[in-house]
C-alpha cells in the first residue's frame, strides 16, 4: 500500500476515529462518508470509539496472507465494538485461547510492512480483556 | 422484453495448463461455442467477457478487444466485445449482460464468455490477486485470505447452527464424486471424509480440501432471441431468470455473517422472475468456493432451512438422484474455479444437463436448473434460472 493511501487514514487506525450519524444514532468503523439506513438524510460526524469490544467470529489464519508468513499462525477476528459496529483485526493471543464472545481491547501495534525498504503500518490490533 | 435461449455452449479443459496462453484457452472456448451454435461467427452482434483480473494474472488489460481480435471478430468485422468484472462472479455477470442485450432487442446473436489464467503466477500471487475481492484497506491490511474470510463464516455457522467438520467434508466429497464424472474437472479422484479432515489446516476450520483450487479455465455461450433460436438448434434452452444483488463489501458489515444476503435477494428475484419456487428446480449450480459456501448457498437460495445445509448434505439429499442435485460438475472445488470463468461455466454445465448431455453425471429428466455465482465473500451475487422448455 501507497505512503499517501496509508497516511489519508492513519487517524483512523492509529485511534479508532470512525463516523456516526446524528439522523439515526449510527456509528461506523470503518468509517462511511453516506450513512447507508439513512443516505442523503443522514448527517455524519468523527467519532473516537472508546475501544472495548468483543469477539463475533473468528479463524486462525495457517497460509498467511502475502506479507504476514512470519506471523503464522495468527488469529484474525471480526470484533463488534461496544458503540455497535464491527471491523476485522488481528486478535493478539494464543489460538487455542480464542472464542466467540470473548470480550478484548484495543492495543497499538505493527500491521505490516511494504517490502524490506517501504513503510511500516501500524494501526490497531485487539487482545483479551 | 424478449425472451432468450442458449444455443451454442463449450467449456475448455480446466486445469493447470503450463503449455497454453490466456488468450488460448478464451479463443478454444469461443470457438467451441459458435461451432455447437451453428452460426457463423461473423453474425455475432456482441461480446461480453467475464475475466477478474487479467492485470494482475497475466498482466494484462484490454480484455475484450484483445478476445474480438484473437477470436478474428475485430480486424475487419469490428464487434464489440465488453470485458466485464464482479470478481469471481465475473462470468455470471457478463451472462447477464449478454442476455439484457438480447431481451432488450439491441443485439441479436451475442457471446458470453469467461475466462481465467492464474497459474502464471505463483500461488502466493494467485491469492494476492484474489484477496483483491475484498476490501483491501480493511480486510486484507490485516492478514485476512479468502480462506480466513470464509472460515470466520463456518466457524460462526458451528457455532449457530452446530454445523461439523465432517458436514462440510460431505460437501468436497460430493463434488468430486460428481466431478469424477465431468470430462473437463480439474480433479477427477474421488476423495474421502477422512482424506478432507486429515488435510493440512489452512485457515481453522477449513483444511485444504474445504477450498477450490487455483485454475485456468474459459467457457463461453452463443445466446439468440427464443422466436429464431430453432433456426440453430433443435434444443435450445431458455433463460426464465436473470437477477443480481450487492451486499456490502466487507464480512464484517453484514447483517448476518453466516447468511449471504445478496444470495437472499437475486435468488428471490429470480424465482420472482420465473415465476417458480425452489421445489420447481432439478438441478443447481452453486458458487462452492469453500465447502461452508455451499452449504450456506443451499440455505440462501432455499433449497433448505437455514442451518440445515449441513445435515442435508451429509444425507446425500443433495446428490445426484437426491432431492435436488448440486454442483453436478463437481463445483469449483473440483471442476476448478477459474474465476472469471466459473459463472459461464455453470451455464454450460446447466445447459448440457437440459440437454441431455451430460454423460454419467446426467441427471433423470432434467427440465429447469439454476445457476448461482458469488462475487468476492458475498458482494454480489448472480443467479440464472434456465429451462428446456420456454
Amino acid at each position: 500500500m501507497s505512503v499517501a493511501r496509508f497516511w489519508r487514514n492513519q487517524i483512523h487506525r492509529y485511534n479508532l476515529v470512525g463516523t456516526h450519524c446524528k439522523t439515526c444514532d449510527s456509528y461506523y468503523y470503518p468509517p462511511r462518508n453516506v450513512c447507508p439506513k439513512c443516505r442523503r438524510d443522514g448527517e455524519i460526524e468523527s467519532h473516537k470509539f472508546s475501544g472495548p469490544g468483543e469477539i463475533v467470529t473468528y479463524t486462525v489464519i495457517h497460509t498467511a496472507a502475502e506479507g504476514f508468513e512470519h506471523q503464522a499462525p495468527y488469529v484474525l477476528g471480526i470484533v463488534q465494538l461496544d458503540e455497535g459496529p464491527r471491523f476485522t483485526s488481528q486478535i493478539v493471543c494464543k489460538p487455542e485461547d480464542v472464542h466467540i464472545g470473548m470480550k478484548v481491547k484495543p492495543v497499538f501495534r505493527k500491521l505490516g510492512e511494504g517490502g524490506d525498504r517501504g513503510m511500516i503500518y501500524y494501526g490497531t490490533k485487539y487482545i483479551p480483556a | 422484453m424478449r425472451d432468450v435461449a442458449i444455443i451454442g455452449v463449450k467449456n475448455t479443459k480446466f486445469g493447470e495448463m503450463w503449455e497454453r496462453s490466456f488468450r488460448d484457452i478464451v479463443v478454444e472456448a469461443g470457438v467451441g461455442a459458435i461451432e455447437d451454435s451453428g452460426v457463423s461467427g461473423d453474425r455475432l452482434d456482441g461480446m461480453y467477457v467475464g475475466n477478474m483480473s487479467g492485470g494482475q494474472f497475466v498482466e494484462q488489460e484490454h480484455i475484450g478487444a484483445l478476445i474480438a481480435d484473437y477470436s478474428g471478430l475485430a480486424l475487419d468485422l469490428h464487434v464489440p466485445s465488453t470485458r466485464v468484472e464482479a470478481a469471481c462472479a465475473s462470468g455470471g455477470l457478463a451472462f447477464r449482460q449478454a442476455v439484457m442485450a438480447v431481451a432488450s432487442g439491441h443485439e441479436d446473436i451475442v457471446m458470453a464468455a469467461g475466462v481465467e489464467k492464474m497459474t502464471d503466477v505463483s500461488s502466493t500471487g494467485a491469492s494476492s490477486a484474489l484477496a483483491a475481492a475484498a476490501d483491501r484497506e480493511w480486510e486484507g491490511i490485516m492478514g485476512a485470505t479468502f480462506p480466513g474470510l470464509y472460515a470466520m463464516v463456518a466457524r460462526m455457522h458451528m457455532h449457530q447452527y452446530g454445523t461439523t467438520s465432517e458436514q462440510m467434508a460431505a460437501v468436497a466429497v460430493k463434488n468430486h464424486k460428481n466431478g469424477s464424472m465431468n470430462p473437463i474437472a480439474q480433479y477427477k479422484n474421488p476423495i474421502t471424509v477422512d482424506s478432507v479432515l486429515n488435510s493440512i489446516m489452512v485457515a481453522d476450520p477449513l483444511h485444504i480440501f474445504d477450498c477450490s483450487p487455483i485454475t485456468d479455465g474459459a467457457a463461453a455461450v452463443v445466446l439468440a432471441p427464443a422466436d429464431v433460436a430453432h433456426e440453430y438448434t433443435d434444443t435450445p434452452i431458455y433463460i426464465k431468470a436473470t437477477a443480481q444483488a450487492s451486499d456490502t463489501i466487507a464480512l464484517h458489515d453484514r447483517r448476518d455473517i453466516t447468511t449471504l444476503d445478496a444470495s437472499v435477494s437475486a435468488g428471490k428475484r429470480a424465482f420472482e422472475m420465473a415465476k417458480m419456487t425452489p421445489a420447481d428446480i432439478d438441478l443447481v449450480e452453486v458458487h462452492d468456493c469453500f465447502t461452508i459456501a455451499e452449504i450456506c448457498a443451499i440455505e440462501d437460495l432455499g433449497f433448505a432451512k437455514k442451518g440445515e445445509g449441513g445435515t442435508m448434505t451429509e444425507e446425500g439429499e443433495t446428490a445426484i438422484g437426491g432431492k435436488i442435485a448440486v454442483n453436478t460438475s463437481g463445483g469449483l472445488k473440483s471442476c476448478g474455479h477459474p474465476v472469471g470463468a466459473t459463472g459461464i461455466k455453470q451455464v454450460v454445465e446447466v445447459t448440457q444437463q437440459l440437454r441431455g448431455e451430460a454423460g454419467g453425471r446426467q441427471v433423470d429428466g432434467a427440465e429447469v436448473g439454476m445457476t448461482h455465482n458469488v462475487g468476492g465473500s458475498g458482494a454480489t451475487a448472480v443467479v440464472h434460472i434456465l429451462a428446456r422448455e420456454r
